[in-house]
């Protein structure tokens, strides 16, 4: 069948039909796990799988906080190899470069399941060409939490990294030689998992306050190191200096002023790369020069964020996962620095997540195309590259949603008649921001009233495509394998789009 | 007319590719300094195959071609016959080289059957800076624009911060260019990391009387601009002399404000009114 953004969806799947559809549906939690029993230290992996039985077809989840320098994946991913266990599902938060080992275990029929945010190197490589035997989902940062509290995301055993543990099972991301900040992404998991396992290099007597209650715990697994905190890090932490970069992040600010939406109280999220930060620059140099005071900025946080913060230009962050070790300090010391799950950030059962109190955000893209669908989740040859994380959480909830982007990436165009994948719908995305022009989605017309007599030079997206070809000329058709190897779900459970495997030529 | 101009390296194909998307008056194509002798004919090649199949061009385009007496001189300025040059910057500009470029081009424009091309001189010699007043009236030329780096080399003193060094040849061009109606434009301020520098050394030559700045990265563009463009105070003022000039027919003489207004100062006003409405000020 074809679905809400035109796509073809198979029968046996619900399609996804509009955004706003689970305000039609009714919020469903299975319980949350109930634990009797003191928490158990143990102090090497194969005791933990002996203990908890772990077979062949269980699933077993993970966040990934400590991003590309974790190493508790790679930890479970080889016991997973020496026990040959088959038919393993895996429903980690993203998964990393670093990540290698579960190449193999794709291979070889150890994990034939994923479910997952975000993925990025070999294993979307070795899943890109088509090795994992059973499927791979890619849904939101919010889609997984109600995922996992509906039940839809059955989790046998969590484990979950975390850089302090207290006697109590208590743990706690901003201290510890592997401070990774807050442990936004595995709250639903530590929730909801039958069994977690949170795996520790650093006990300590009592934590005064913590982010992971003991009361859902029921093992600690203490090793030499959970991970390289170093590699955390996402992104840069520089301001771009690429003069197409800094335009489009100018254009942008001038055009959020103009709309009126930096305005005392105002809320904001952006990326972390490094137009996304010249962005918040030009929008930080705006708020002081207005003397504007926002209310909060969420997100993956990162350094910029952190100095407005302590320079008084927001009164709170909201931070799911910290993007890099001065967020990181932050967290540890600043009360208005505050902690929030995955849920309470994008779930879209939540009463109000923080996606939806957004004013604007500030988004990237691979693919845009002339209904203003966003692909983020392959590139133009349906390799993975990435995935929502919360792209479309955030596109959903903010008032105003922003991509920028060049028009024209590595002699690549952006805007596509059709994305390769629709990420985020297009329904959910109000503005284009490129170096030759903006376009405001149809949708909008409030926006684009607006900006009638404004000085932004506006265009229809079927222009900016014209202009994009007139320099590029018109790339050809790209061919898919007919092999299904997974789907977009969209945060409301619902499917947006099937991930097919990448045609042998067009592999990377 | 120009405020900003930015040098792009003929050999630098993404920078082509974004050449009108920078806020720059004009964009000069750089085949002289920039580009390493291997490069030459690459850079040449480049900047012709852009010419002719970019459906986005800047709205001025400036060729800087390589000495004329050098073996590349000949080849650059076959990319004339593409017709998207304006102007050409001729570099090392004297009277001699200014007598040569005459007979050069006029022996070329009548082969080719072209109109005759227009040229901004590049004063980056001490003879360069003397000779002025023996070239400054060439027919062809539209601006003189001062080649600071060069022009020290060749008095073998160093470049400064201030650029005291380059008073007097700034000066000199700035006057010949006033009495030769030519556009006089500065040289470029090379450090791309330290935009303070870049607006007190645009504001201090735009104070002595340049009417335009060059840049060798984008991100210099909009203090150049700024600095070069007439405020909007400025246009105001100019605004209501117009109007109460026009509201006057004539009166040689009206006050304004408490102060005389007279035919320079109304001239003035109308300079100020054409360059806000060149560069969409208005």
């Amino acid at each position: 069948m074809i679905n809400g953004v035109k796509r073809y969806i198979p029968d046996n799947l619900k399609p996804f039909v509009s955004s706003d559809e689970h305000l039609n549906k009714v919020r469903k939690t299975v319980s949350k796990k109930s634990k009797t029993d003191e928490t158990v230290f143990l102090h090497n992996i194969h005791e933990v799988f002996n203990v908890l039985n772990i077979t062949s077809g269980m699933t077993l989840s993970f966040h990934h906080h400590l991003r590309n320098g974790d190493k508790v994946m790679q930890l479970v991913a080889q016991e997973i190899e020496k026990r040959d266990l088959k038919n393993i599902h895996l429903a980690p938060s993203s998964i990393f470069p670093s990540y290698t080992k579960l190449v193999d275990l794709i291979k070889n029929g150890n994990v034939t399941d994923i479910h997952t945010n975000y993925l990025n190197g070999p294993v979307a490589d070795t899943i890109s060409q088509g090795h994992l035997q059973g499927k791979l989902i890619m849904n939101t940062h919010g889609g997984r939490s109600r995922a996992i509290e509906s039940g839809d995301l059955a989790i046998d055993v969590a484990f979950i990294a975390c850089p302090v543990v207290d006697q109590f099972g208590n743990g706690h991301g901003a201290i510890g030689k592997s401070a990774c900040g807050t442990l936004g992404y595995a709250i639903s998991d530590l929730e909801y998992a039958k069994k977690v396992v949170l795996v520790t290099d650093t006990l300590i007597d009592t934590l005064v306050t913590h982010q992971i209650d003991g009361g859902y715990v029921d093992y600690v697994l203490l090793i030499d190191s959970i991970g390289d905190r170093g590699g955390i890090v996402s992104g840069t932490t520089e301001v771009s200096k690429d003069p197409i970069g800094l335009k489009i992040a100018k254009d942008c600010a001038n055009l959020l002023n103009y709309l009126g939406l930096i305005k005392d109280g105002f809320s904001m999220q952006t990326g972390a790369g490094k137009t996304s930060l010249a962005v918040v620059k030009f929008v930080e140099d705006i708020m002081i020069k207005n003397g504007i005071i926002g209310s909060f900025a969420s997100g993956g946080i990162t350094k910029a964020y952190v100095d407005m913060l302590e320079k008084g230009l927001f009164k709170n962050l909201y931070d799911v996962q910290c993007f890099d070790l001065e967020a990181v300090t932050s967290f540890a010391k600043n009360k208005n620095h505050l902690a929030m799950s995955a849920s309470e950030y994008g779930n879209p059962f939540e009463d109000n997540p923080i996606c939806n109190q957004l004013d604007f955000v500030i988004l990237g893209a691979t693919e845009i195309d002339l209904d203003f669908n966003v692909n983020v989740t392959t590139d133009s040859l349906g390799n993975l590259i990435g995935g929502s994380g919360g792209h479309a959480d955030i596109a959903y909830g903010s008032k105003v949603s922003i991509i920028i982007s060049p028009l024209i990436k590595s002699r690549i165009p952006i805007i596509k008649e059709r994305v390769m994948t629709v990420t985020t719908p297009g329904s959910d995305i109000d503005i284009l921001i490129t170096e030759r022009g903006i376009a405001v989605n149809p949708l909008r017309k409030d926006l684009l009233k607006k900006l009638e007599n404004s000085p932004f030079t506006l265009y229809k997206i079927e222009e900016l495509l014209s202009i994009t070809h007139s320099i590029t000329g018109v790339p050809r058709h790209i061919e898919t394998d007919e092999k299904i190897i997974g789907y977009v779900e969209y945060r409301d459970g619902t499917y947006l789009d099937v991930l097919r495997k990448v045609k042998d030529e067009y592999f990377r | 007319m120009f405020r900003s101009l930015l040098f792009i390296p003929g050999n630098n194909p993404s920078m082509l590719q974004n050449a009108d998307v920078f806020s720059a008056d004009a964009i000069i194509f750089d085949l002289e300094d920039a580009i390493s002798i291997s490069e030459k004919n690459n850079a040449r090649n480049l900047v012709r195959n852009y010419l002719i199949n970019s459906s986005v061009l800047p709205k001025q385009i400036i060729l800087r071609v390589n000495p004329i007496d050098s073996e590349w001189f000949h080849k650059d300025i076959e990319l004339l016959k593409t017709n998207k040059i304006d102007y050409l910057l001729i570099p090392k500009m004297d009277k001699l080289t200014s007598d040569k470029l005459t007979a050069l081009l006029s022996e070329y424009e009548a082969k080719n059957n072209m109109l005759e091309t227009k040229v901004i001189a590049l004063v980056e010699t001490a003879r360069g800076v003397e000779e002025l007043p023996l070239y400054a009236q060439n027919k062809r030329l539209i601006g003189l624009f001062i080649g600071a780096e060069d022009l020290a080399n060749d008095l073998e003193i160093k470049r400064t911060e201030s650029s005291e060094e380059i008073f007097y040849a700034r000066s000199r061009i700035i006057y010949q260019s006033v009495i030769n109606h030519l556009i006089p434009i500065d040289t470029p301020y090379t450090n791309i990391n330290n935009p303070e520098g870049l607006l007190q050394d645009s504001a201090y030559a735009m104070s002595l009387g340049m009417k335009a700045k060059a840049a060798i990265h984008p991100n210099q563009l909009d203090t150049i601009n700024k600095v070069f463009s007439p405020s909007p105070e400025e246009i105001k003022w100019a605004q209501e002399i117009i109007k109460i000039n026009l509201s006057k027919p004539g009166h040689g003489v009206f006050q304004y404000q408490g102060k005389m207004i007279d035919k320079p100062i109304i001239s003035r006003a109308e300079k100020i009114i054409e360059k806000a409405k060149i560069f969409e000020l208005l």
